[in-house]
């Protein structure tokens, strides 16, 4: 690791001021991938901004339908959620499987979606969601915020302060993890809400990060059955292909999680 | 056997200080004036050195030296060997390639080291290394050994033709083609046994101190044999002579064979300590491990196994390739060869074996022993091809073992081995009746109502461990003997120190080599001390790796225990003013049998001390020393079978139960044995199913150089194992002892991917054989 100055936010204010007095300073979260990578020389931001005391990024409330996460907060208290459990349990279902015990314990949904590492679990979970991605600015939609792997609709300077979802009706998630770095070879989530629509988000497997799967979210919306996708063929020619798995494998995953994922939804 | 003796299950004395974080290694050893060594490395798989700027990096902060090979080469400082000769089949020796501690000329694989940075901290040291320009000239690379051997393949060494390292064979070709010809059935197959990482859990490390006053060096180092580190720097590295330095292996976290070996690091941190003279301290980091600890496995072979018309094994033809990576590591050309293809008779009586095998060498780390070394690659392949003859004949896989089992010892292999002993059948069946093989088939049928495809699979494993007699393998080309020193001193107050050059790291030698104590004189084993990993304390060993502590290490302390013991005798026959044969030693007493005349341990030892009142000519002082060198290997042998459950869906398979039946010979102490299993068979089930070393081949990088990307097994992926061993005693040691060490490695892996291709009928398939493998397989099938 090079050296870098080490900044302690009080508030969101605080943060977004820290972060643009820095040459090369980066928001500092959970630090599952940035710590690993900077310990690698691979990154070497000025400065760190620490993001995890900040009261108003961090806790869970569940009002009415809408569930609202703070940006600060780990996947271990997404998991553990009850409140999230009664509203969306597929979600904590996502956050229970994320890495290992110690990422959960550590790792924010503010820090995985702005990474948007495609294969990470979330992404698929907040896009099949439609859920809303409040910064400290503006309030941008899931479907709008995923722009690419690793890339992100955030500004310079833009930070995540809460995600905002709407419960659905049903939802599932369904991920054949790499053996390896327990990220998703293939992660799909599946959402039906209360008015029969359906959206179904893939992640691990897309050659540039998350992305919706059309065809399974019109089957899904007149028949949402783990069978209604049987007539489904996923292309595997948009697939990502790396020595852990070829993109027709990768296709085969899409489908046989999509399915289970339905099976999940109930 | 009393509460502690032979074959108790005493809990091991070394892991309060383990599992409470207070083990001392390599890494926690502080010198005064101590400073901090990074390596700069090549990032090119091959490419020849056009010059080393390292101006600015001796400017930055912190910085003492930076010294690259050439400063090596003038003082004189040897190049690294190879010290197993194998001579190739038409008479030539081995062409083994120059391999610098620093390369001054050429760099041969990603992670090749080239200078070394000496500095106050750490990451002064990594930050000046970072600055050190290195002028490269880059060539193309091959990593494969099937592309190395090609025309036009990129050329290694200039010494090595084609990068050829030795084209050897040995058995009886012409008997085995007449065997082959004239056979009811042959079954034929290609075997790639996959490359692995081995990591240990602690990686490398080495300080090195010059003591300018004494003109005397010392090494700390993670060895799994300091004595032989010490031996091949003095001998052949020129760093120093022998009585000139000690060697210190401290606590050291796990080998599995990486850390037989000496590398370039420790020598040239006790090569800079002198040249700037303060002690050098470098800690390798995980991605160093992954780049530069020596790599196993990684085979290419064909095989014809001929049968008669009743089943019966009537030759065996192996042609293999193994790739040995940059440079010749200091026994890699021994495990393709000597402790490969002399174990191809299995456990079958085999009329004619021949095999050929030829050695490369690729722009990859080197490649050399990794648990089981030889022995997994010869498992894999022969009991790949029994379960897939068995299948082509339309017998079980049992009967077509137990047909040709040998089943009279000794036996003579056609290839070297002489078996001493052992009962195949009892292994196999003991194994077969805890698996409820009978009962599979009906588990197979429940398993395909939930849509599931069930599939068994079994492998019957030899090995050979405890490598020896010493004449014999010097014959064949070893550089050392490999025998076992051991020395018993009893101090005054009657406690127990066991010196050994045996080298424990992670056998748990305090327990087990105090349990023979124990079980000698029935004093407690909190009353004894193992001594090991010092060449200061200890006068001379061979150390720990091929599973040869128990059989050979041990050995040599029973033999010092059997002079301690006869002294002991006549100095207690002596005070007692009895007969020396009626003295019996138990509880930690010496009594005159048949009497109430007693003199506790403790006493005898301080009467040898005192010497007021020894028999007349006696010599004060109880301390005796022994060698042991074996009259032959010892073979453990057992059966391994696995039953698994594939998801058809993802090809996904997950071990429902793994079944050991393991005959280790005579048991020290049996948890300890369990836990070798254990491991062992979890690190098999990690090469059959998770772990591969993938180089690009194109480039050389190490793409599977992390934990993100390199699957070593978990928790979660290993079943409970069932556990149990079967005992024939080895006759070529005082215990009966043959080694527990490999076997789990060796003998798991067919029988995991024998259970996957049974379940998904298919038998091509490549290790590891991973979800997508084993979904691509069962496509195909179809």
């Amino acid at each position: 690791m090079y050296a870098t100055n080490y900044h302690r936010a009080s508030s969101v204010e605080d943060a977004v001021q820290l972060v643009s007095g820095g040459d090369e300073a980066k928001f500092l979260s959970g630090g599952q991938t940035l710590l690993p990578t900077m310990k690698q020389r691979l990154a070497a931001p000025s400065d760190l901004v620490d993001l995890r005391h900040v009261a108003a990024m961090k806790g869970i409330s569940v009002n009415g339908g809408t569930i609202r996460i703070g940006a600060a907060t780990t996947h271990a208290e997404v998991a553990n959620s009850a409140e999230i459990a009664a509203a969306c349990p597929g979600l904590c279902h996502l956050a229970a499987h994320i890495g290992d015990p110690h990422v959960r314990h550590m790792g924010t949904i503010g820090g995985s979606i702005a990474n948007n590492d495609p294969a990470a679990d979330y992404p698929a979970g907040l896009l099949a969601l439609n859920a809303t991605i409040v910064t400290n600015t503006r309030s941008i939609s899931a479907d709008d915020f995923f722009t690419g792997m690793f890339d992100t609709a955030l500004e310079e300077g833009e930070l995540i302060v809460a995600v905002e979802i709407t419960a659905p009706a049903k939802c599932g998630y369904a991920k054949f993890p790499n053996p390896a770095s327990r990220y998703a070879l293939t992660g799909v989530f599946v959402a039906r809400q209360g008015d029969g629509s359906v959206r179904v988000a893939v992640t691990g497997a897309g050659s540039d990060g998350v992305f919706r799967q059309a065809e399974m979210e019109q089957a899904l919306a007149s028949d949402f059955s783990a069978t209604a996708l049987d007539g489904v063929s996923v292309d595997d020619s948009d697939l990502m292909a790396d020595i852990h798995a070829s993109s027709a494998y990768r296709a085969n995953l899409v489908k046989v999680m999509a399915k289970r994922a339905v099976t999940a939804a109930g | 056997m009393g509460m502690e003796g032979i074959g108790a299950r005493v809990a091991r004395k070394e892991d309060k200080r383990f599992i409470t974080g207070k083990g001392r290694y390599t890494d926690d050893m502080v010198a005064p004036g101590m400073k901090h060594a990074h390596f700069v490395r090549s990032p090119h798989a091959h490419a020849r050195i056009r010059g080393i700027d390292s101006a600015a990096a001796e400017k930055m902060p912190g910085v003492i030296a930076v010294l690259a090979g050439d400063e090596l080469a003038a003082d004189a400082i040897g190049s690294l060997i190879c010290g197993w000769m194998i001579h190739s089949k038409d008479g030539s020796p081995m062409n083994m390639g120059d391999w610098r501690p620093l390369a001054q000329t050429k760099v041969r694989y990603v992670g090749d080291a080239v200078a070394i940075v000496v500095a106050d901290t750490k990451a002064q040291a990594r930050d000046a290394a970072e600055a050190v320009e290195v002028d490269y000239d880059v060539l193309p690379a091959v990593t494969g050994s099937i592309d190395a051997l090609k025309d036009g393949a990129p050329q290694i060494h200039d010494n090595a033709p084609g990068n050829l390292i030795y084209d050897w064979e040995i058995g009886d070709g012409a008997a085995t083609d007449a065997a082959i010809a004239s056979a009811a059935h042959v079954t034929e197959m290609k075997i790639i046994n996959n490359r692995l990482v081995p990591n240990p859990m602690e990686p490398r490390a080495a300080l090195g101190v010059y003591d300018e006053g004494e003109d005397h060096y010392t090494l700390w180092t993670t060895s799994q044999n300091p004595h032989v580190a010490r031996l091949v720097m003095s001998a052949f590295y020129n760093v120093a002579p022998e009585n000139k330095l000690r060697v210190i292996a401290p606590d050291v976290g796990g080998g599995f064979g990486s850390k037989i070996y000496i590398y370039p690091e420790e020598i040239v941190c006790l090569w800079a300590s002198k040249k700037t003279g303060v002690p050098v301290k470098w800690n390798c980091d995980r991605t160093e491990a992954f780049l530069t600890d020596a790599h196993g496995r990684d085979h290419v072979s064909t095989v014809k196994m001929a049968f008669d018309a009743s089943n019966r094994i009537i030759g065996l033809k192996v042609d293999t390739i193994a790739n040995l990576g940059a440079y010749m590591s200091l026994f890699s050309s021994a495990v393709p060869t000597y402790l490969y293809a002399t174990l191809l008779s299995g456990q079958y009586a085999i009329p004619a074996i021949h095999a050929n095998v030829r050695t490369v060498y690729t722009n990859t780390v080197p490649v050399d022993a990794y648990r089981g070394a030889g022995r997994p690659e010869a498992t894999y392949l022969l009991e790949r091809v029994m379960e897939t003859a068995a299948r082509e004949l339309g017998v079980s896989p049992a009967e077509l073992r137990k047909t040709n089992f040998i089943r009279e010892f000794p036996h003579q292999t056609p290839v070297i081995m002489c078996y001493d002993a052992g009962d195949y059948e009892a292994s196999l069946n003991a194994a077969m009746a805890v698996s409820d093989y009978a009962g599979f088939a009906a588990r197979k049928a429940e398993a395909q109502s939930r849509g599931k495809r069930r599939g068994i699979g079994m492998s019957c494993y030899i090995e050979a461990c405890g490598i020896a007699p010493s004449a014999a393998v010097g014959s064949l080309g070893a550089g050392v003997g490999l025998w076992e020193s051991a020395e018993v001193r009893v101090n005054a107050v009657g406690t127990i120190e066991v010196l050994t050059g045996s080298h424990s790291h992670g056998q748990g030698h305090e327990t087990t080599f105090a349990q023979l104590v124990a079980e000698r004189f029935g004093v407690g084993i909190d009353t004894v001390s193992i001594v090991h990993g010092d060449t200061d304390k200890v006068q001379m060993g061979m150390g720990t790796y091929g599973s040869r502590s128990g059989a050979v290490g041990m050995s040599a302390v029973v033999k010092a225990l059997d002079k301690v013991e006869a002294k002991a005798r006549k100095i207690a026959a002596h005070l007692m003013e009895a007969d020396e044969s009626d003295i019996v030693i138990e509880n930690g007493e010496l009594k005159v049998a048949g009497t109430d005349k007693s003199v506790p341990w403790f006493q005898m030892a301080l009467a040898a001390y005192t010497a007021h009142n020894l028999p007349a000519g006696m010599e004060p002082g109880l301390k005796e020393g022994a060698f042991f060198d074996p009259a032959n290997f010892t073979f453990p042998a057992g059966c391994y079978i696995c039953e698994v459950e594939v998801d058809p869906e993802t090809g996904k398979t997950e071990i429902i139960q793994f079944v050991a039946s393991d005959d280790f010979g005579k048991i020290i102490n049996p948890m300890i044995v369990e836990g070798q299993v254990h491991g062992g068979v979890a690190q098999g089930i990690g090469q059959a199913m998770l772990e591969a070393a993938h180089y690009d081949p194109e480039t050389g990088q190490l793409l599977t150089a992390s934990y993100m990307d390199y699957t070593m097994p978990r928790a979660d992926d290993l079943p409970s194992f069932q556990v149990s061993t079967t005992e024939t005693a080895c006759p070529s040691n005082p215990l009966g002892i043959k080694g527990c060490g490999e076997a789990g490695a060796i003998g798991s892996p067919p029988a995991l991917i024998n259970a996957i291709t049974d379940a998904i009928g298919n038998n091509d398939l490549t290790m590891p054989a991973t979800a997508e493998r084993v979904w691509a397989a069962l496509r195909s099938a179809r």
